[in-house]
């Protein structure tokens, strides 16, 4: 029973999508017709981009000095090796972003006057953290933290680097939860309470489970974020893999080690992003299918 | 008190600029090829580039109400500054047909026209990098050391060996980084923070150890930048088949390349390098050598 109605809703998303799909090629007239010129145009498009980029007087300096397939060769193993750090940066973090940050969103969406200044506190929080460029509190915390000089403080600047994106991200995820949270209509909560469960049963068994639920695409769009900005800790010295490009960038004055380090963090931001769409696509057959999530 | 203070000091400024006046001209008279087959980015003037901050001892003073930190490069004080007049008097720009322009490092490089004639910023020569810009002939030979906290472990290592247990720092860009990944080959990763002023606060934080640069530029590190540092040595300057030296970056195939050589070569025939150096590098010569 189960499956025929997943398979319906199978259908329904196909046949939704795929009429999507059509209309976008189809907006002028006969379909066939349509496929072609999307097709031509799109040819005619990219081969005049590349003509045009090819063509320009300074394309072999360009090409050699940021397409240049022997440096490529060269830096990519050591701008992967420094990569690793990048992942064990932005790892450590999320896990203690989505902690913290739910945290920060429970603490907001605290009811009563009692606990304005918490609620208080998680907003300014928000505020300030969101607004102070992501470069600067790294810059001032590895730097600044570490010049107390209180031996019991870490003085690791990939450890201040972390702290940082914490701080950062904690904020915009807090914000996501709190989107989350107040999606869910209010009458979920005030069956809850009905029911006689507690303020606190009710947001960890009614509605947070719906809520975290609804927002995991775009927590996962902030995750790519946090992939990419762990490249900033590398302005202290830690050598991540952008740092790791720019001293190879230095030393031969090729930028093509930007290119490696590009291609490592689309490498892994392109598989996210996809199954981001995967989770959509999988929430919404759900609730095609008739709530049995 | 401070109107005498006043007085003298415009009357130093005074004498100052007579002398670099006189010696401009001077200067001018023997210029070793004419303005004609030097072309520039702007016609009749020479624009030299630098980094902003420009810093000691390679630039010196003036800079209030300057778009420039720590020191104006157009000063002609400093030793890179004073070098930059030097080659531009040779090549038949006086003093006043001179601007400064800063390029950052990065900038230096990349590709497309450059908005500089040539850029002096202690840019060491390297093989890989002339693939890309022209050099000219050193107009400095350097020597690497390291900066080290008075009173730290690493302030009684004697030798190169004795270093590599240690957490170590260089300036992103800078062939210190290169010296400690190839000749030191420190156990922990070294830390190579963007900047010079990031750098020294590594330093000065103990974050690192030590903080490999160029000698000059280490005397000014413990004299100025990290209170309670000193120079633990210097290091030979025998890396590879070239000696590690500084030279004025041009783009590359820069016809003007040829001026700024034929200069260096006659300003160090003549004595006049080695007498700028005296002049603003003096300090930079007696630190142990470690082996």
């Amino acid at each position: 029973m189960a499956g025929e109605s997943d398979r319906r809703a199978d259908l329904e998303v196909d046949r939704a999508r795929g009429s999507r799909l059509v209309s976008s090629l189809r907006s002028g007239g006969d379909s066939r017709r349509s496929v072609a010129i999307a097709l031509l145009s799109t040819v005619v498009f990219f081969v005049a981009v590349g003509v045009a980029i090819t063509h320009a007087p300074g394309w072999p300096e360009v090409r050699s000095q940021f397409f240049n397939w022997g440096e490529f060769k060269a830096t990519f193993p050591e701008v992967a090796r420094a990569f690793l750090l990048n992942v064990k940066i932005f790892s450590i973090a999320e896990v203690l972003i989505l902690a913290f940050a739910l945290f920060l969103a429970v603490l907001r969406s605290l009811p009563g006057p009692v606990f304005f200044p918490l609620r208080m506190l998680a907003i300014v929080y928000a505020d300030l953290f969101r607004g102070i460029p992501t470069i600067l509190v790294i810059a001032m915390l590895g730097f600044g933290a570490p010049a107390l000089g209180l031996s019991y403080i870490p003085k690791s600047v990939t450890f201040w680097g972390i702290v940082s994106l914490v701080l950062i991200y904690s904020a915009y995820v807090s914000e996501v939860y709190r989107a989350g949270i107040e999606s869910i209509h209010p009458s979920q909560e005030a069956a809850a309470r009905s029911l006689g469960l507690s303020h606190g049963q009710t947001l960890r068994r009614v509605i947070l489970p719906q809520a975290v639920r609804r927002v995991i695409p775009p927590l996962l769009n902030d995750f790519i974020g946090l992939q990419k900005d762990t490249a900033l800790v590398g302005t202290l010295g830690a050598i991540e893999a952008f740092q790791q490009s720019q001293i190879d960038t230095n030393a031969t004055f090729n930028f093509t080690a930007y290119l490696s380090a590009a291609v490592l963090f689309v490498a892994i931001t392109i598989p996210l992003a996809r199954f981001t769409d995967w989770l959509i696509l999988r929430d919404r057959r759900r609730r095609v299918a008739g709530g049995t999530a | 008190m401070r109107k005498r203070i006043l007085l003298l000091a415009s009357l130093v400024a005074a004498l100052a600029a007579i002398g670099a006046f006189a010696s401009a001209q001077h200067a001018a008279a023997r210029v070793v090829a004419s303005v004609a087959s030097c072309p520039t980015v702007k016609a009749g003037q020479l624009t030299i580039g630098t980094d902003n901050p420009a810093y000691p001892p390679w630039y010196a003073g003036g800079t209030h109400g300057s778009k420039w930190k720590i020191n104006d490069p157009s000063t002609g004080k400093g030793y890179e500054s004073a070098v930059a007049y030097a080659i531009a008097a040779k090549i038949g720009y006086a003093r006043t047909k001179v601007s400064w322009t800063y390029v950052p490092f990065n900038k230096a490089f990349a590709p497309g026209s450059k908005s500089f004639d040539f850029d002096i910023n202690q840019i060491s020569y390297t093989p890989a990098r002339a693939k890309v810009v022209t050099f000219s002939k050193s107009y400095y030979d350097v020597n690497q050391a390291i900066v080290v906290n008075k009173g730290t472990k690493i302030a009684s290592v004697r030798s190169i060996a004795g270093l590599r247990s240690y957490k170590l720092g260089a300036q992103l860009g800078t062939t210190s980084y290169q010296f400690i990944k190839s000749r030191i080959k420190p156990s922990q990763t070294p830390s190579v923070p963007s900047s010079n002023a990031a750098a020294v606060l590594l330093l000065k934080n103990k974050q690192i150890d030590g903080l490999v640069v160029d000698l000059p530029t280490a005397f000014y590190v413990t004299a100025a930048q990290v209170p309670n540092s000193k120079i633990l040595g210097q290091f030979e300057n025998t890396a590879g088949q070239t000696t590690d030296h500084f030279g004025v970056v041009l783009q590359k195939g820069n016809p003007l390349a040829a001026c700024v050589n034929k200069a260096i070569t006659t300003l160090r025939a003549n004595g006049t390098l080695k007498k700028l150096q005296q002049t603003w590098l003096a300090k930079a010569t007696g630190a142990p050598i470690l082996k």
